[in-house]
């Protein structure tokens, strides 16, 4: 549409001007902030003194996080023994809160790379806290394959390094697929999240008050000027980033999928995983973004104004979306077990998944994930921040529980029912768990602290005015007549 | 006087808004200047253009790198996995001769290794292709340039270049509506 208001004549700029107020865009930064507003409401949470808050919320979550390498440090002592699980539950919490973690990384790189290449503006002011929220989810997750190899000191087998035994690795199999996967999306992710931070750390080495500050963030900041001669190859680079991000994230969580979709086991040999996982992480994704910004717009209420209602609006509709898949693909894998393939074994997996000893596990993972989102319908529930949250929250459960489900009541219950066998997590599983949770806030926490929570440079550049062709003076007739139009396109 | 110690190193110019500083950076490429600059606090869409500028040739030393990653990725596993260390996995081929016919295992390892050193090129290709890390720059000697990542928009046109003269470039700017017009020194 602006391109039309700009290079066109007078037919066309009509029109834009008699464009109804329900076609008119959604401005994204509210109450028409200047650039410098910007600049000081998102720098100054960086700047200020650290708020009594912060800290009531940091220390707890603190303590928590000292969980994991504690209960890590007497796992190695005494041995993969001290989790409950066991033949023939090999793959019980582990893997389980492994792809959970992992998953929560994929809304991070949804929203940094694929929205980007979709043009997606609203990103902007989101991006980086998602981003962020990646790169812990993706820690939390890499400590469980990790531990569970058991000798935790010989986990470098897992990668391709000359060794005295002259042994190499199985390339052929999906386990060694998930390191190169899962090691190369740790690594991308921190390149794309450092390439977004560097003109804001700029900007923050122009603001800073102390030399200590001026010292950290102009290191950081790698002497950025913000030259036209630097922004091209800036934005190419973030441009390929966002290309490389896109297939690399679609390919982490079906290689995820590939551990349990390749091996024979009844429930986990379907070919629908791939798509299946892939949309279950960007919905659990998605709420676990919400969860965590939904607080700290409370915190900070300045963010109110770029992290908008028509953001969680967005949010929202994207997690009915992905949400609607996955109960898609929950009724096509019963359809196809207990209807289509004819299948004994594949028949008694979905039976004794629904019905089994873990059918409460299943009824929640229905519950939370296919029936709880279908109320984002409503337009009223997705303004209302409470009704969201909570919805969130049943979303993060629900995701748990179907990783569980598709884990574990596949294991317990198998082929021969004299190899069948119960699992129950031991306290040194349950609160690693929780102490994984207190390491991701807490380094969340510790995120906002010290580095802008959202991309400032990115937002200044969805402003109206921050497109060379918008005239706030009115001097060239009708385009500057509507300049939202002219420059959010 | 300390001055005449110090050596020019540009003119800056400050501009209150992104079309103000796109008008003036296509007068000041069609009067011929090469080695300028706009600094500004986000990427101003078109300025490329404004400023004359080609197309970032970064996409291509990605693809570079990118190749690179493939053939590293497909090195590791068929030398590693056909000569080094021979394993029979579902009874697959794992010779030279027979072992093309079962790649479909190893794609996930070129695969990712493609995309991890197509990223490392596309981040140190740009750190460096920008000439960073630079800390300490003559630029930064000018108090209100730190403006540039803020809410203002700066050119700078340096004493290297050849149409450079210390008063017809000031006069230029001038003339262009910059404002705070500065000459820039090497050190203070």
């Amino acid at each position: 549409m602006a391109d039309i208001a700009h290079t066109s004549k007078g037919d066309e700029c009509e029109v834009v001007l008699h464009c109804p107020p329900e076609l008119k865009k959604i401005p994204l930064v509210n109450h028409d902030r200047s650039f410098a507003w910007i600049t000081e409401n998102v720098a100054s949470i960086c700047e200020e003194k650290t708020r009594r808050y912060w800290w009531i919320a940091f220390f707890p979550l603190a303590l928590i996080a000292l969980l994991v390498p504690t209960l890590l440090s007497y796992q190695v002592a005494n041995g993969v023994g001290v989790w409950g699980e066991n033949q023939p539950f090999g793959w019980a919490w582990d893997i389980t809160n492994f792809v959970f973690w992992i998953g929560i990384g994929h809304a991070g790189t949804l929203i940094s790379a694929i929205l980007f290449l979709t043009r997606q503006k609203w990103r902007t002011s989101i991006n980086r806290a998602a981003e962020a929220m990646t790169l812990f989810a993706v820690m939390c997750a890499a400590l469980y394959p990790g531990f569970h190899v058991g000798r935790f000191w010989k986990a470098w087998y897992l990668f391709p390094i000359p060794n005295h035994m002259a042994l190499w690795q199985n390339y052929r199999s999906p386990l060694l697929w998930d390191v190169f996967a899962v090691s190369t999306y740790f690594t991308v992710s921190v390149l794309f999240w450092y390439v977004g931070l560097i003109p804001d750390l700029a900007t923050l080495r122009d603001r800073a008050k102390s030399k200590i500050k001026q010292w950290g963030y102009g290191l950081a900041a790698l002497g950025w000027r913000g030259g036209n001669r630097h922004w091209q190859h800036y934005e190419m680079a973030y441009l390929i980033l966002a290309g490389l991000s896109t297939p690399l994230v679609l390919s982490v969580h079906s290689i995820v999928s590939f551990d349990f979709a390749t091996s024979v086991i009844p429930g986990w040999h379907t070919t629908i995983f791939p798509p299946y996982f892939v949309a279950g992480a960007i919905f659990g994704g998605f709420a676990m973004v919400l969860t965590l910004m939904l607080p700290a717009r409370l915190f900070y209420p300045q963010l109110d104004d770029m992290i908008t209602r028509n953001h969680v609006d967005k949010m929202a509709k994207i997690i009915l979306l992905t949400g609607s898949i996955v109960g898609y693909a929950y009724l096509m894998e019963l359809f196809v077990a207990l209807v289509y393939s004819g299948n004994f074994y594949e028949y008694n997996a979905f039976y004794n998944r629904a019905t089994g000893w873990y059918s409460w596990h299943y009824a929640m993972m229905m519950f939370c994930n296919v029936i709880a989102p279908q109320v984002f319908w409503s337009k009223r529930i997705r303004h209302n921040y409470i009704c969201v949250f909570f919805i969130c929250q049943l979303v993060n459960a629900g995701m748990w529980y179907e990783r569980f489900v598709i884990i574990g009541t596949t294991l317990a219950q198998d082929f021969l029912p004299s190899s069948w066998g119960h699992y129950t997590p031991s306290w040194v599983e349950v609160f690693t768990f929780i102490g994984t949770f207190g390491m991701f806030i807490s380094l969340f926490l510790l995120f906002m602290r010290f580095l802008p929570m959202i991309t400032i440079f990115e937002v200044k550049a969805v402003k109206p005015e921050a497109d060379p062709h918008h005239e706030p003076d009115h001097s060239h007739g009708e385009k500057s007549a509507h300049p939202k139009e002219a420059a959010v396109h | 006087m300390a001055e005449s110690f110090k050596r020019l190193h540009a003119i800056g110019a400050e501009f209150d808004t992104t079309s103000a500083i796109y008008h003036a950076a296509e007068k000041v490429r069609d009067a011929g200047y090469t080695n300028w600059d706009c600094h500004t606090p986000f990427p101003v869409h078109g300025m490329d253009k404004a400023m004359g500028m080609k197309k970032s040739w970064l996409s291509a030393f990605v693809f570079a790198c990118g190749l690179t990653g493939f053939i590293t990725g497909l090195l590791l596993v068929t030398v590693t996995s056909f000569g080094l260390y021979p394993t029979i996995v579902n009874g697959k081929p794992n010779d030279w001769t027979h072992g093309a016919g079962a790649m479909q295992f190893f794609f996930p390892v070129m695969y990712e290794l493609t995309i991890l050193f197509s990223a490392f090129g596309a981040v140190f290709g740009m750190i460096i292709r920008n000439g960073l890390p630079k800390f300490h720059h003559p630029l930064f000697n000018w108090s209100r340039f730190a403006k540039a990542t803020d809410d203002k928009f700066f050119i700078i046109i340096e004493s290297s270049d050849p149409m450079f003269s210390e008063t017809k470039t000031k006069a230029f700017l001038d003339s262009l509506g910059g404002k705070h017009i500065t000459p820039v020194f090497d050190h203070e």
